[in-house]
């Protein structure tokens, strides 16, 4: 065989390896065409807004947009010089602004500049609405002069070295704003202060919820998987429906029974007080606050827990305890040490679907969260739909991201992702 | 019974077991085991014999009568203490530890030093050839190196008591075989008492000392393999273990040790008296098929009787024929593949006979 | 696959062919929901369509996150609403990003009935050249009569003090109206509240005068919560669109008051989409919809004031309930007496900043 040097050919002549080829290729474009469908999908409705947002994070083109001449001219000046912009900047700024003053377009770079400083978003509306009445030809000032002159703040340095920080392509003003921090006017990079960090404490915050969130649902879905994995068919399909019930009820209208259930006159207070266990006046809060929070999403992220543990429990034969307990080991040993392992698969599953699932949740702790019950997502909510800072909800949902991708890596090194089972 | 009962190593003295509170799956049984003993229990599905298995485990209660191990009543010790070894049809090997920690899972939880232990786990390892394996997970055995591991992690411990659930039905006729001897070497090299369920006959027949054939919940029989084979002692054991042709009929003569039994057709039967209900009773008889004589001289034998080849299947070392025998058109005839009598053919006509002795009339169904 | 596409492309055409045959115009209008869109409906939207045939109009709940949605729309480049019902920041936002059109208020709008010039009959109310002004409401307090003691709160000095009226209050989860309030409370002129409120100073003693109730506030996101607190009897107190607590009061006949010192004045109106698709149609609907005798009607409907003054006299009784609506006016004389007007232009500059600083103020506990 080895002195064979000739290679091998089929019937009709062809050499095997091309024909071999050609059969794969074939094989391989089949498999393409299948996918393709799903890819294409999943590109347009899920990698291309992901792609999207990481760029909305770090995007700044408004600047270069609506002030071109003006960030050409503003390149050459040293804000540390402590010198007001010449002449030639300023005149580059009317220039442009007198164009977007027309085109309706400058208060939208006085609008994302004062995410940076505030005050910015009625300096560019004021300024916009005096020269777009300028005339250049009937000007007896410089245009220094007359900048200052319709706003007080254009003879201040900071105004100059902000629109000079703010004219590149990209910023990293958002991801900083992201992570409690901020640029003084020397452009170095420093914390916040405490009365105005927030997004460092909400990222710890929610990993903590979420956290806690997992570690109750693996506490009470556990058992229960157990439960309906040795229960009859019977038997076990009719628990399952009401651990699956929950599943048909619209998640505001679980919330809001929870908001009936937990307040301060609700239903568990009233039967509290009525038992006399506790006093009136002491009656427990347990909603607008962290503890309603872990108590609604427990219950309704706890399915997502139960059903791969329950999958995974089906799957283990009940002779392997069985094998456990005739070698010697208690009941408790042969959980421990046989029952449990097989089951980690199964936790690791549902650990990290309830865990990327809760950190990510929204309704739930808008509504019953109150202040130290809310969550990261509700910010991102927050800067989409209301503040409309787009670039900072950007960031953080980019952060939010690779925290998961982190975990997930993590969780990878540490179980290996190959043992998680959904079923 | 005339031996001491306290001799035995597990006696179940009158115990039945029932699911539901309305089948009995476990009639009244009675069974003692001898102390080295391979004893058998083999039926069909159903029949009740891996239930006494788990009784005796202790992976279920027995709804009544006791249990004995070592003349102890183990009712009300929980399985971990009972000190039985026990190898599952799925191996139950624990699919996230390896070989060697499998083997030691049973030495650790008897808080065995780690030296001894590693000791022990090699000898087990060796004994079934797997030595090298120590470090593998169970997904890399194959079938029949699973079942190796099986059996070795079972008897690691020293238990006095080894039970076997069908332990080799997951693997293929080759494999069965060889593993067959290899259970049957090991229990005869380290003399423990091994209790071993089947639905698989020749595997009862080839490893057991005596095999118990269960049906319905009750030990139809209880002997060695040879006494089961030769001396059945009613029809369903006759019919179970091994070929068997059946002739139903009834009894018309009965003496001391034999009788006469008339089949529907006529044919009088000449038959070793061993289970009969008297005469006038049906009674079945039971005749192995190579029992049977081809052409037998005339006075050779005291039952001669017509026969017509129905079929004649080909397998080797013998042809087994299907004839019409005294109005059975399902007797069948072993011809050993050695002689002239070998060229029989489809629809010939031959005379058959056997001999009184090894034709045993037992029970009707 | 050829058939499928045949399919789709005659299911499409038909599709088409259908919406054509209407020969209608399909206005999309976006609001509130609700109460609110139901008085829109009856007051504009129905009069509206009985002059104009041709036109239908769509309500569209989505107002809330009216300005996000837009904005989407725009940069999609496929803008599909005509009208939005916004809140003044909201127009300011979208009018600074010139996604609503700005409109000349005297040319495009229709004069009070004696001929004054909507740009003086809706005065302050215009801010934003984009706006178009509708409503006034208010945010105000209302209080459970029944847990309050025999003297009701009066000042919004009492909403801050524990001793006289304990128990939880509910306010508005943002730094807006309540920062405003904290200052009030703290004795600072409501005229001089934004003077103040523009230093740091003031951003300073705003936040120390909410420390003093920090621990007793349920804060509220939603328009619907604070009367459902109130009613459940969570809070004693809570801050509440005039609106709600008109509803509390007088359609659902709760135990509850409602105390007009310091309130809040804020508007709602419309703004057109730069790029609606139907933008001559909308500017007509708007014209005809704010003029002086429309938005005196919507007051039959809901308890919020007209936005010009022209149409104060016209206000009559509540449609169903038969009350006079005047006195529930927000903008009534008698609940007129000492009110804080939202001053939207310095919350677009400030917003940012403090939201974030409330936020953290809120997180320490």
């Amino acid at each position: 065989m080895a002195s064979n040097t000739e290679a091998l050919k089929t019937a009709d002549g062809i050499s095997l390896k091309v024909s071999l080829q050609r059969s794969l290729r074939r094989k391989k474009r089949n498999a393409l065409l299948l996918v393709a469908p799903l890819f294409l999908f999943i590109l347009v409705t899920f990698l291309f807004p992901i792609f999207d947002m990481l760029i909305r994070g770090v995007d700044n083109k408004i600047t270069q947009e609506i002030l071109p001449t003006t960030v050409v001219a503003l390149a050459k000046w040293d804000p540390a010089s402590g010198q007001l912009p010449d002449e030639d900047i300023f005149k580059a700024f009317t220039v442009d602004g007198q164009v977007a003053a027309k085109a309706k377009t400058i208060s939208r770079l006085g609008k994302r500049l004062n995410y940076e400083k505030s005050g910015f978003s009625s300096l560019f509306r004021k300024t916009g609405r005096q020269l777009k009445k300028f005339d250049p030809e009937k000007m007896t000032t410089s245009y220094k002069e007359n900048l200052i002159s319709i706003d007080k703040k254009w003879g201040k340095v900071e105004t100059g070295s902000l629109i000079h920080r703010e004219s590149g392509r990209y910023t990293k003003s958002y991801y900083l704003t992201a992570f409690d921090l901020t640029q003084n006017s020397e452009g170095n990079i420093e914390w916040k202060d405490a009365d105005s960090s927030i997004y460092i404490d909400l990222f710890k915050r929610t990993l903590w919820l979420s956290c806690l969130i997992t570690f109750l649902t693996i506490l009470f879905g556990y058992p229960i998987a157990y439960l309906l994995a040795t229960l009859k068919a019977k038997t076990s399909n009719l628990l399952m429906i009401l651990v699956l019930l929950p599943f048909w009820t619209s998640l505001l209208v679980r919330t809001s029974a929870w908001i009936a259930l937990l307040q301060k006159e609700g239903v568990i207070n009233d039967t509290l007080v009525a038992i006399g266990i506790i006093g009136d006046e002491s009656r427990l809060s347990m909603i607008h606050n962290s503890t309603g929070t872990l108590i609604a999403m427990t219950h309704i992220l706890l399915p997502f827990m139960i059903l791969p543990l329950f999958s995974v429990m089906k799957t283990i034969n009940p002779s392997y305890v069985r094998a456990a307990r005739s070698m010697g080991a208690t009941g408790f040993t042969a959980f421990r040490r046989v029952y449990f392992p097989n089951t980690i698969a199964g936790i690791g599953a549902g650990g990290i679907l309830v865990f990327i699932l809760s950190i990510g949740f929204y309704i739930t702790p808008a509504l019953v969260g109150g202040v130290d019950g809310t969550m990261i997502s509700n910010f991102i909510a927050y800067h989409i739909s209301t503040s409309l800072n787009w670039g900072l909800a950007a960031a953080l949902g980019a952060i939010l991201l690779s925290l998961v991708l982190v975990l997930y890596i993590l969780y990878d090194k540490l179980v290996g992702i190959d043992n998680m089972k959904l079923g | 019974m005339t031996e001491n009962n306290s001799d035995y190593l597990v006696r179940f003295e009158n115990v039945q077991k029932s699911y539901d509170g309305e089948l009995l799956v476990v009639k009244d049984l009675n069974l003692n085991m001898a102390k080295g003993e391979f004893l058998t229990m083999l039926g069909p599905s159903g029949s009740g014999k891996t239930t006494c298995l788990m009784m005796l485990a202790g992976f279920e209660p027995a709804t009544h009568g006791e249990i004995y191990l070592d003349n102890v009543p183990i009712n009300r010790v929980p399985p971990h203490k009972r000190g039985i070894g026990m190898v599952f049809q799925s191996y139950a090997l624990f699919p996230h530890m390896t070989i060697g920690e499998n083997l030691a899972f049973p030495l650790e939880v008897r808080k065995m030093g780690k030296s001894e232990r590693d000791k022990k786990v090699k000898i087990a390892l060796d004994m079934v050839q797997l030595g090298a394996f120590a470090d593998r997970r169970p997904s890399q055995l194959s079938g029949g190196q699973q079942q190796r591991v099986a059996v070795a992690r079972s008897l690691v411990f020293d238990p006095d008591v080894v039970l076997m659930d069908e332990p080799l039905g997951a693997l293929d006729k080759n494999l069965r075989e060889q593993m067959q001897y290899e259970i049957k070497h090991i229990h005869e090299r380290l003399g423990v008492t091994v209790l071993y369920v089947t639905h698989d006959q020749s595997e009862a027949l080839t490893m057991s000392d005596r095999v118990a054939v269960f049906d319905a919940g009750i030990i139809q029989q209880l002997a060695p393999p040879d006494v089961l084979y030769e001396k059945p002692e009613n029809a369903f054991v006759a019919d179970f273990i091994g070929d068997n042709n059946c002739l139903i009929g009834i009894v018309t003569e009965e003496s001391e040790n034999s009788c006469v039994v008339q089949t529907p057709d006529g044919s009088n039967i000449k038959a070793n008296k061993v289970n009969i209900a008297g005469k006038g009773q049906k009674s079945t008889l039971s005749i192995r098929p190579e029992r049977v004589i081809i052409n037998p001289e005339v006075g050779q034998v005291p039952n001669i009787f017509k026969a017509k080849a129905l079929e004649l299947i080909y397998l080797g070392d013998h042809i087994r024929t299907r004839m019409q025998v005294c109005g059975n058109d399902e007797f069948y005839v072993k011809i050993p593949n050695t002689s002239h009598i070998a060229d029989l053919n489809e629809g010939d006509e031959v005379s058959i006979g056997w001999n009184e002795y090894d034709c045993r009339a037992l029970d009707a169904p | 696959m050829k058939t499928f596409i045949k399919c789709t492309l005659a299911t499409a055409v038909l599709a088409a062919s259908v919406t054509t045959a209407q020969a209608e115009t399909e206005m999309v209008i976006v609001s509130w929901g609700g109460a609110y869109t139901k008085s829109q409906n009856e007051a504009y939207h129905k009069p509206y369509m009985k002059e104009h045939p041709s036109i239908k109009i769509i309500n569209d709940d989505s107002a809330s996150e009216g300005a996000a949605k837009l904005r989407a729309q725009a940069e999609a480049g496929k803008v599909t609403w005509d009208v939005v019902d916004v809140v003044p920041d909201a127009a300011i936002a979208l009018c600074d990003e010139g996604l609503v059109m700005e409109i000349d208020h005297d040319k495009m709008l229709a004069a009070a009935p004696d001929g004054t010039l909507p740009s003086v009959d809706f005065g302050d109310a215009i801010i934003s050249p984009c706006f178009i002004p509708q409503i006034v409401y208010s945010t105000t307090i209302g209080f459970r009569t029944d847990k309050v003691g025999a003297t009701a709160p009066s000042t919004m000095s009492d909403v801050f003090d524990m001793k006289k009226y304990p128990g939880k209050r509910a306010l508005q989860k943002s730094p807006a109206g309540n920062l405003e309030w904290a200052l009030i409370a703290d004795g600072v002129a409501t005229a001089d509240v934004y003077k103040e409120l523009a230093t740091e100073a003031g951003v300073a003693r705003a936040f120390k005068k909410l420390d003093t109730i920090k621990k007793d506030v349920v804060w509220w996101t939603k328009g619907a919560q604070p009367g459902q607190l109130l009613a459940d009897g969570e809070v004693v107190m809570a801050s509440a669109y005039n609106g709600r607590l008109f509803a509390a009061i007088e359609e659902n006949k709760q135990p509850v008051g409602m105390m007009w010192d310091a309130q809040v004045f804020e508007l709602d109106g419309w703004v057109i989409p730069t790029d609606a698709p139907n933008k001559a149609e909308a500017l007509k609907y708007v014209k005809f919809a704010t003029d002086t005798q429309r938005l005196a009607d919507q007051s039959k409907y809901i308890s919020y004031g007209p936005a010009r003054k022209s149409s104060a006299a016209l206000v009559g009784k509540h449609a169903t309930l038969g009350i006079d609506m005047g006195p529930h006016m927000p903008t009534a004389p008698a609940n007129a007496k000492n009110v804080l007007f939202k001053d939207v232009n310095f919350w677009a500059d400030n917003n940012d900043e403090l939201a974030e600083k409330f936020e953290a103020w809120l997180a320490k506990g």
